[in-house]
């Protein structure tokens, strides 16, 4: 797929000079987001992210008979690599200003990871919560996450982590990216560069990324879709000012997409703060939508819309096996290459 | 994953146990700020859930991020490059963080940006910070500055430099020290002199003044010429520009990610702070006091970290086929030192408490006397009615604010007793509990393979400045001798203690011997014996006050329990020790005291 999305979209080495193909979900773009979004020429940023089971500190019970995850034992946390790509909005936003949204698909206990994302000074965030998605797979969940960003009128940079720590499929954000049109940049370790749109003129994200046996560096313009890991930073911490607005937040019913609450002019607007940047802060809300809400195929939703099938489930128990130290300096690497050369892991 | 909030139940249980509700609605004006600011709780519940989220963010940042560079940051130590000062890499990196997190103004009003939280959450704060790494703190816990500049200057002054301490935008020292005024300050020579503008020209050197590189700087300077006491002593900012130089970085034991200068001030300009000539005798007594109680906050986090190591390596060390953990000589020195611990964490979070008290208590009165002032509203907000002036008016009556006023004088007693009380207590159990952390550990503890050589290193500077012990004693020794004491113990005595009569009876023992060498001491008016014993008196007033504390935390606790029974039987034997010295000494053989000195 990464290959077919080259050709399509022309994501080019840096050496090359961007294309005319460019320019055609640009434009739809520009049509689009003019319905809904008051400042024009803010660059607009949207973040998806999962409430995942926590597998880092998993117990005893954490796998059920049956071998599927026992959630109800493991604590649910913020995907790790999805707080990966927030911090990324939110450095994006700390230097060229943006409004960075948080959209989730899950059950109501997902509002977690959006309030973890308004804690950490994200503008506005959606909840995706409906029975009909129950049971998606990334296929369905992609096709769900795809309708969210076209209601929220497209945007300039999506960004997701690389991969959930439950399944481990990392398909969704390509997946999505595909559904979207827009050309996609995976295993992110590094934005090294944003220029926002202004003027009329497309912008361009240039980022590093990890391929086997090293980096590899791709501009696009955009809107783009960038897949991060754990790699490119590390996350700020929550704001105890935010985590004191914000913590009983609750998610709201909002069919209608209407921003009109986030512009600090508008009546509807509940100016809370003042930003570290000077700027007055909107109180934001929660806002859940469900299939009706995304006008959605419910042939191509949840369980119904998932052509993954799981055919088997192996429980692989890992032995510990032994651990020896290596004293770092040349002499100890010499010997531990060496070695490895020796049992043919290595040469 | 290491959180430093939530892997102590005994801060944990702290905070649940302290009485904050009547402190917390004082310091909310009756929660009235909910209506003004976002984050402000609407009522003591609400605030309380917000201090443990807060606190478990802190714990959170201390054992993920803190903590883990606080090694690098002993050996990075700071430079000084073309006359700037250039932190350890993982100091910046950690203010950073705090300042992510919104954690630069804690106790500052929220119209300047602030938490407006109360002093004993920042005090926990503080221990957490500091557990991690106390050199970070030292920068971190000058918001003791801030905190003064808000008590002190005039509004145009708070409106001007609160907000950017709270952003985090500025770190700022306390300029105090210098080479012929240490402990002495009413010897400061540095000059200030007024200009027709009314701003002042600051001229001399300070010495050992930690973090000062900040950009702001609170100066002691003499402003009345021909003086040469504290009376001619006053306050002033001065924000860092071309006429102050830093001439050197001290080369020090410890806590080398906290940076001590040597600064020279040349015709510097500066701005007066309240007013002239209560410098040294109001602002930095203030000040001094809020620093002290921090820098017990510092030792208690170093002691914890100590007391921690020398845990874990005596469960992990195996000597004569066992870990050493096992044998009673160890056990027994690992049980000193963690219920010591926690009698000093009940002493410390006890002082906060106080000064909380007389904190809201001062507020609370500016407010019915001098309603509306400092009313300045809180900025960038949607209109709402102003509670500050209308509430306080009539509800503030004669009788009130009489009742509040014999409250303040009764807490700002307590304060000036317990913060010397707590200053000694924390910084002395620190260093014993780094020693014997270090003596657990045996030869590789002497090695810089283990943290405990750090804490032992960075213990060491907390019993010196900020007051020496020995002034502490100087500081606590009136309120010992003069009643203010005794006062708080019988208060304590009166709570009841029915879960532990036994252990009760053995703490009054522990005070009556106490109030015994009182009274001897005052009975003989010697100055020089009272000087002489200061000491044993003070540590015996702060092991019969912990003693209370500590049975305070038992009742209906059972490992709290097993606890105030091991410090009791500890603290009865130190007590008895020290009043039999000050009962059956005679002021007469002090004179004998020069002689010992010679060979």
């Amino acid at each position: 797929m990464a290959v077919e999305a080259r050709l399509r979209w022309g994501l080019v080495p840096l050496t090359f000079a961007a294309d005319a193909p460019f320019l055609v979900p640009y434009r739809i773009r520009k049509q689009r987001r003019r319905e809904t979004l008051t400042d024009m020429s803010q660059l607009r940023i949207v973040v998806l992210v999962k409430q995942v089971p926590d597998t880092q500190n998993v117990t005893g019970d954490a796998m059920k008979e049956d071998g599927t995850v026992n959630r109800a034992a493991l604590p649910a946390v913020f995907n790790p690599e999805d707080l990966n790509a927030l911090e990324e909005a939110l450095r994006l936003k700390d230097r060229h200003g943006a409004r960075v949204t948080v959209v989730t698909m899950g059950p109501p206990a997902a509002v977690q990871v959006l309030r973890e994302s308004l804690y950490r000074g994200v503008d506005e965030v959606i909840l995706l919560t409906d029975k009909a998605f129950a049971g998606a797979d990334t296929l369905a969940t992609s096709y769900v996450l795809s309708l969210a960003v076209r209601k929220l009128g497209g945007c300039d940079l999506v960004l997701c982590g690389r991969q959930a720590i439950d399944g481990d499929t990392a398909q969704v954000g390509p997946q999505t990216a595909e559904k979207l049109g827009y050309p996609q940049i995976t295993c992110v370790s590094r934005v090294d560069e944003l220029v926002a749109p202004a003027g009329g003129a497309g912008g361009a994200v240039t980022a590093t990324r990890s391929i086997e046996g090293g980096y590899e560096t791709l501009t696009s313009l955009l809107p783009c879709l960038l897949t991060v890991t754990g790699e490119a930073n590390e996350p700020r911490p929550p704001s105890v000012k935010l985590v004191m607005t914000y913590k009983g937040i609750a998610a709201e019913s909002m069919p209608d997409y209407d921003d009109t609450y986030l512009d600090p002019e508008s009546d509807a607007a509940e100016v809370c703060m003042v930003g570290r940047d000077g700027r007055p802060v909107c109180r934001a809300k929660v806002v859940q939508w469900d299939h009706l809400a995304l006008a959605a195929d419910r042939e191509a939703l949840g369980l119904r819309g998932s052509p993954t099938r799981v055919k088997e489930i192996e429980s692989v128990v890992l032995a510990q096996s032994e651990a020896r130290m290596v004293t770092p300096d040349e002499a100890g690497l010499a010997i531990l290459v060496h070695e490895l050369i020796e049992e043919h892991i290595l040469g | 994953m290491s959180n430093f909030y939530s892997d102590n139940p005994d801060l944990q249980a702290t905070l649940r146990g302290l009485d904050l509700a009547r402190i917390v609605r004082l310091r909310e004006d009756d929660y009235r700020q909910a209506g003004e600011f976002a984050y402000a709780p609407r009522d003591f519940e609400d605030a309380l859930d917000s201090y443990e989220r807060t606190l478990a963010i802190v714990g959170d940042i201390a054992g993920e991020f803190v903590e883990p560079r606080a090694e690098d940051v002993d050996r990075a130590g700071s430079e000084l490059v073309d006359g700037e000062v250039r932190y350890a890499p993982g100091i910046a990196q950690s203010l950073e963080r705090l300042k992510q997190a919104d954690l630069m103004g804690i106790t500052l009003p929220r119209k300047y940006g602030g938490l407006n939280f109360p002093i004993t959450v920042s005090v926990m704060i503080v221990e957490m910070v500091s557990r991690a790494d106390p050199a970070l703190m030292n920068i971190f816990g000058l918001q003791d500055i801030a905190e003064t500049v808000s008590k002190f200057a005039n509004d145009e002054m708070k409106a001007a430099y609160l907000p950017r301490f709270a952003s985090g935008e500025v770190t700022a020292s306390m300029a105090l020290t210098e080479p012929e005024a240490g402990s002495d300050l009413q010897n400061v020579q540095l000059k200030a002199t007024e200009q027709p503008d009314g701003t002042w020209r600051l001229s001399g050197v300070k010495r050992f003044i930690t973090n000062g590189c900040g950009q702001l700087s609170l100066v002691l300077a003499r402003s009345e010429e021909g003086t040469t006491d504290a009376r001619g002593l006053s306050m002033f900012l001065y924000e860092r520009d071309a006429h102050m130089r830093i001439r050197r970085l001290e080369d020090k034991l410890g806590i080398h990610g906290s940076p001590t200068c040597e600064l020279q001030f040349d015709d510097a300009p500066a701005l007066l702070v309240g007013e002239r000539r209560r410098g040294l005798t109001t602002y930095v007594m203030s000040l001094m006091n809020g620093a002290r109680l921090a820098i017990a906050a510092q030792a208690q986090g170093i002691a914890e970290a100590a007391y921690r190591a020398a845990a874990k390596y005596a469960q992990e060390r195996v000597q004569f086929g066992a870990p050493i953990a096992e044998l009673t000589a160890v056990r027994g020195m690992l049980a000193d030192m963690k219920v010591s611990l926690e009698a000093a964490r009940a002493l410390l979070y006890e002082t906060a408490l106080i000064v909380d008290m007389k904190e809201v208590l001062e507020r609370r009165i500016a407010h019915i006397t001098a309603p509306g002032a400092d009313a300045g509203g809180p900025g960038l907000q949607h209109p709402s009615p102003s509670p500050s002036s209308s509430a306080a008016g009539p509800e503030g009556s004669a009788d009130e604010l009489k009742a509040l006023r014999a409250e303040l004088k009764k807490y700002t007693r307590l304060a000036a007793l317990f913060t010397p009380l707590v200053k000694a207590c924390c910084t002395e159990m620190a260093n014993t509990v780094a020693y014997e952390s270090l003596q657990i550990h045996g030869g590789s503890g002497y090695m810089r393979d283990f943290a405990v050589e750090r804490h032992s290193r960075d213990a060491r500077i907390t019993n010196i400045y900020e007051g020496t012990t020995q002034l502490q004693v100087v500081a606590a020794i009136g309120g010992v001798l003069g009643g203010t004491l005794a006062a708080r113990l019988g208060e304590y005595d009166a709570e009841g203690f029915a879960a532990t009569p036994e252990l009760l009876a053995r703490v009054r023992v522990a005070r009556a011997r106490l109030a015994e060498a009182i009274a001897r001491v005052r009975a003989l008016d010697d100055v020089r014996y009272r000087d002489f014993h200061a000491r044993r008196l003070v540590e015996t007033a702060i092991a019969v006050s912990c003693g209370y504390l500590m049975l305070r935390a038992a009742q209906g606790d059972a490992r709290k329990l097993l606890a105030a029974r091991y410090f009791v039987d500890a603290m009865a034997a130190r007590v008895e020790g020290a009043v039999v010295q000050v009962l059956g000494g005679e002021p007469a053989m002090l004179d004998a005291l020069p002689a010992l000195g010679r060979d």
